[in-house]
C-alpha cells in the first residue's frame, strides 16, 4: 500500500464529490414533469400598476374603518397578539400626525392633528425592502405589486428596517393560537417569518377586488394607475392627493384624496 | 498543530470548562428561543433588531481591526509587529465566526440559512456582507494556519500566501465597509443614512479592535512564556493606532451633530436626541450614551498623555475604557437608536431580557473558546522556539 | 499497532451501535402506512386518477409541489395543464380538497400517515390548512 494517508484523504475526497454531483445530475433529470405548462388564470384582474386611492370623505365613523380592517384581517388570518410588541396588522389606522410626519404645523387643531387614516404597505414602484431582502422572498411583481413569498422568508429583518413606512410586521411567535376564526383558503404564516399587505393577489388572480376595497363603501379605490381611463388615474391625475414621505423616492402607490369632501 | 490545544495546564483545561458552560447555558437558551420564537427577546415590531444585530457590527470591526497589523508589518515592513500578527489574525477568526452566529441566533427561520447562496440576490447588501465575512473568514484561516505552521516546522512562510495576505488588507476593510451600506443605504432611517457611516465604522473599529488585542497580548504575556513584545514597542506603536484611530471616531460622531443640529432637520435629530437627551420622555438609553461620551474622552485622554499611556497600570484601564465606549455606541446605540423613533415618530423602547443575554454570552463564550485554542497553539509554538 | 487492542475495541462498540437497528428489526415484517383513498371528493371522480400518474406523483410529488409554488407565488401563474392536457388550480388546497378525509382524524389523513411512515416531516401544515373542520 503506497497511499498515504494525506493523499487517502484526498482522493477520498474527490470519489465523495464525484459521487454526490453525479446523484444531483441524475435526480435532477429525473425531477423533470413531462408535458406539463403554467399559466395565468383567465378570470383574473390585471394591471401594468396597480394603485390604491383612499378618499378621506368616505370614511366617518369607526365602524368605517373598522369593517376594512376587519375584512383584510379575517380573511389574511391575521392574528390579534393583543400586545404592541408582538403585533402583526396588515391594514390599520394612525392619526394624520403620525401618518403625515412632515407635513404638520403646530397651529394644526387637536381634531385635524389626530384624525385617523387608513394605513397599509404602499407597494412602492421603488420598494427598498425588496432592495433589502437577500432571498427575494419579498419581491416586485410586474404589476407593482410588492409581494412575499413566506415560504422562502429567513425572518432577517432586513426589510424591516429597509421599509420607511412601518408596513412591516414579524411573527415574533406561533400566530395560529392568536387567529380568531382560521380561513383554510388562504394560509396562516409561521413563526419567524416577516409579512404585510399584498394588495390581495391571491383575491385579484380570481377577478376579486381587493377584500378591503369590497368592503370600503367607495372609501377605497383600486385600480390600474397605467390606464388613463382608471377612476384611480382619474382621481390622481385632476385631484389633490398625498403621499406618505413622497421625499423618499419610493413612490407609493397609495394615494390620499383629502380634498374629497370635508375632512373633519 | 491542532494537538498543541489538547494538552495545556489545569488553569486551561479549567478556562476551557467554564467556557464550555457559558456556551451550555447560552445553547439552552437558544433552544428555548428557537422553539418560542424571537419573541423571547426585547425586539419588537418597531425595534426589530437588537443586542444580536448589534454585536454582529461590533464583532465585524473586531475581526477587520487585524489589518492595523497585517499592513504595517507586511506592507511597510514594520518588524516590531512581527510576533503580535498572528494573534491579531487569530482574533479576527473567533470574532468573524461569532459575528455569523449572532446573525443566525437573531434569524427568524436559522435553517432556511442557505436561501441567501440558493437565491443569490446581489442587489442586497446582506448577501455581499455573507460573501465577503466568508471570504474573510477563508483568508485568515489560510493565512494564520499556514505562516504558523511553517514556523511551527522551522521552514520559511510558502511564497504563495504573500498574495493572499495582500489581498486580505482591502478585504478587511471591505468587511466593516459593506457592513456599515447595510445601515447607510437604508431610506428613513435617519442615524444611519450619513455617508461616514463606512468611515466611522472603520475608525471605531481600528480603535476597539486593536485594544482588544493589546489587552489579549497582555494577558499572553502574563499565562505564558511567550512575549509578543519583548521591548521592542509593538504594543506602544499599537496604542498609537487605537488612539488616533479613537480620536477619528469620535470627531466623525461629532459631525454628524454638526449636520444634524446645524441644518435642524427633525428627523436627523430625532434619533441624537433620543440616543443623549431622550425623546418624548423616554430616555432608556441616555445613561450608557453618556457613559460611552466620558469613558470615550477619558480614554483618548489617558492614552495621549505619555506618563499614562506608559504606565503599565493605567494602560489597561485606557483600553478597556475605550472598548467599552465603542461597545456600547456600536453594540447598543447605534442599532437601537435607527429604529426611534419609528416610522411614525412615536417611540417604543426596547427592553432586553434574559434570554437574549444568555445567548449574547453564549456566543461570546464560543468565540473565547475558540480564541482560547488558536491562541493556546501559536503561544505553544512561540514557546518551543523560545527556549 | 499503537494501542490497538483499544482501537479494534472502539470499532467493534462502534460498528454495534451503528448496525443496531437492522439487527433490532431483523425478521419484523414491514407493513407499511394506511393510504386512505377513501374520501368524499375521491369516491365522487369518475376517473380516479390524480393530477399526473400515480407512479409518477409516488415518486415526484414533492418535486412537483415545489414547482406548483414558485409558478403560483412568484409567476402568478396559477393553472397547471398536466401531461394530459387537463388543467387544474396548481395550489396545495387542490390536493387538500380531494385527499381530506372529513371522518378521519389528523394522523390517518393522506399525506400524514404517509409522511409518518417514512419519517419524513414536511412543514406545510405549519401554514397550510387541512379544512376548515380540521382546523378548528
Amino acid at each position: 500500500m503506497s497511499l498515504n494517508r494525506r493523499q487517502f484523504f484526498r482522493k477520498a475526497g474527490m470519489v465523495t464529490a464525484l459521487g454526490l454531483g453525479g446523484t444531483f445530475v441524475i435526480t435532477g433529470l429525473r425531477g423533470k414533469v413531462e408535458a406539463s405548462e403554467y399559466e395565468t388564470p383567465q378570470q383574473g384582474l390585471v394591471a401594468k400598476r396597480w394603485a390604491m386611492v383612499v378618499d378621506m370623505s368616505k370614511f366617518k365613523t369607526e365602524e368605517d374603518y373598522n369593517r376594512v380592517i376587519e375584512a383584510c384581517h379575517s380573511v389574511h388570518n391575521v392574528p390579534d397578539l393583543g400586545n404592541p410588541k408582538d403585533e402583526i396588522k396588515w391594514i390599520w389606522n394612525e392619526d394624520y400626525e403620525h401618518a403625515f410626519t412632515s407635513q404638520n404645523n403646530r397651529y394644526m387643531e387637536e381634531n385635524v392633528k389626530n384624525h385617523p387614516f387608513i394605513i397599509l404597505c404602499n407597494h412602492c414602484e421603488n420598494p427598498p425592502c425588496v432592495r433589502a431582502c437577500p432571498t427575494e422572498a419579498t419581491f416586485q411583481r410586474p404589476d407593482g405589486i410588492v409581494d412575499m413569498d413566506f415560504h422562502r422568508c429567513i425572518g432577517c429583518r432586513f426589510c424591516m428596517a429597509a421599509c420607511p413606512y412601518g408596513a412591516r410586521s414579524f411573527n415574533y411567535r406561533d400566530p395560529r393560537p392568536f387567529i380568531k376564526e382560521i380561513d383554510p383558503d388562504f394560509p396562516t404564516r409561521t413563526l419567524g417569518v416577516v409579512e404585510k399587505c399584498n394588495f390581495c393577489v391571491e383575491r385579484l388572480e380570481k377577478g376579486l377586488m381587493p377584500a378591503c376595497v369590497e368592503k370600503s363603501k367607495g372609501g377605497l379605490i383600486f385600480g390600474d394607475l397605467d390606464d388613463p381611463k382608471s377612476e384611480v388615474r382619474k382621481i390622481v391625475s385632476s385631484q389633490y392627493t398625498i403621499r406618505r414621505k413622497p421625499e423618499l423616492g419610493t413612490q407609493p402607490s397609495v394615494y390620499y384624496l383629502v380634498g374629497g369632501g370635508d375632512l373633519v | 498543530m491542532f494537538e498543541r490545544a489538547l494538552t495545556g495546564s489545569r488553569r486551561y483545561w479549567t478556562w476551557v470548562f467554564v467556557l464550555l458552560a457559558v456556551i451550555a447555558v447560552g445553547f439552552y437558551s437558544y433552544l428555548k428561543q428557537y422553539s418560542y420564537g424571537l419573541g423571547l427577546t426585547g425586539m419588537s415590531r418597531d425595534v426589530s433588531w437588537g443586542l444580536y444585530i448589534a454585536q454582529f457590527t461590533f464583532l465585524v470591526g473586531v475581526a477587520a481591526s487585524a489589518v492595523m497589523l497585517v499592513l504595517p508589518y507586511y506592507l511597510h515592513d514594520f518588524k516590531k509587529f512581527g510576533k503580535m500578527v498572528i494573534l491579531g489574525e487569530f482574533l479576527a477568526i473567533p470574532s468573524v465566526i461569532m459575528s455569523m452566529l449572532f446573525i443566525i441566533v437573531d434569524m427568524g427561520q436559522p435553517l432556511r440559512v442557505f436561501n441567501v447562496i440558493l437565491y443569490p440576490s446581489p442587489h442586497s447588501m446582506m448577501f455581499w456582507d455573507m460573501l465577503v465575512l466568508f471570504g474573510y473568514l477563508v483568508l485568515n484561516i489560510v493565512i494564520g494556519w499556514t505562516t504558523l505552521g511553517a514556523e511551527s516546522k522551522g521552514s520559511p512562510t510558502p511564497a504563495w500566501v504573500k498574495p493572499i495576505i495582500y489581498l486580505s488588507i482591502p478585504w478587511a476593510v471591505s468587511i466593516h465597509t459593506v457592513t456599515a451600506f447595510l445601515y447607510a443605504g437604508l431610506p428613513g432611517r435617519h442615524l444611519w443614512l450619513s455617508a461616514i457611516m463606512a468611515a466611522r465604522f472603520l475608525a471605531s473599529a481600528f480603535a476597539a479592535g486593536p485594544a482588544i488585542l493589546i489587552l489579549l497580548c497582555l494577558v499572553v504575556r502574563k499565562v505564558s512564556k511567550f512575549n509578543p513584545d519583548p521591548g521592542v514597542g509593538a504594543i506602544q506603536s499599537l496604542v498609537k493606532i487605537v488612539t488616533y484611530a479613537m480620536i477619528a471616531n469620535v470627531f466623525f460622531y461629532m459631525l454628524e451633530f454638526f449636520t444634524a443640529f446645524y441644518s435642524n432637520i427633525p428627523e436627523a435629530k430625532a434619533p441624537l436626541e433620543y440616543l443623549f437627551v431622550g425623546l418624548n420622555g423616554h430616555t432608556r438609553l441616555v445613561p450608557f450614551m453618556w457613559t460611552a461620551t466620558i469613558l470615550a474622552f477619558v480614554g483618548i485622554g489617558l492614552l495621549l498623555l505619555s506618563s499614562t499611556r506608559k504606565n503599565d497600570k493605567i494602560l489597561p484601564l485606557a483600553l478597556v475604557a475605550i472598548i467599552v465606549a465603542n461597545w456600547i455606541d456600536k453594540g447598543m446605540g447605534l442599532v437601537i437608536g435607527g429604529f426611534i423613533p419609528n416610522p411614525f415618530d412615536r417611540v417604543t423602547e426596547y427592553v432586553i431580557t434574559y434570554t437574549e443575554i444568555a445567548v449574547t454570552l453564549g456566543v461570546y463564550a464560543i468565540g473565547m473558546l475558540l480564541l482560547t485554542i488558536l491562541y493556546k497553539v501559536a503561544i505553544s509554538v512561540r514557546e518551543q522556539k523560545e527556549t | 499497532m499503537y494501542k490497538g487492542g483499544r482501537i479494534i475495541a472502539s470499532l467493534v462498540v462502534f460498528v454495534a451501535l451503528l448496525s443496531f437497528p437492522f439487527f433490532y428489526n431483523i425478521g419484523k415484517s414491514n407493513k407499511g402506512p394506511v393510504i386512505n383513498l377513501n374520501t368524499p371528493a375521491i369516491q365522487q371522480l369518475a376517473v380516479k386518477q390524480c393530477v399526473e400518474p400515480v407512479e409518477w406523483m409516488r415518486a415526484n410529488h414533492m418535486k412537483l409541489l415545489n414547482q406548483w409554488r414558485e409558478e403560483a407565488v412568484r409567476n402568478g401563474k396559477t393553472v397547471y395543464i398536466n401531461s394530459q392536457g387537463k388543467s387544474f388550480e396548481n395550489s396545495l388546497q387542490t390536493c387538500v380538497n380531494c385527499h381530506f378525509d372529513p371522518a378521519s382524524k389528523e394522523s390517518d389523513q393522506f399525506c400524514v400517515s404517509c409522511h409518518t411512515h417514512t419519517a419524513v416531516n414536511p412543514n406545510c401544515w405549519s401554514c397550510h390548512i387541512w379544512q376548515k373542520q380540521a382546523a378548528q
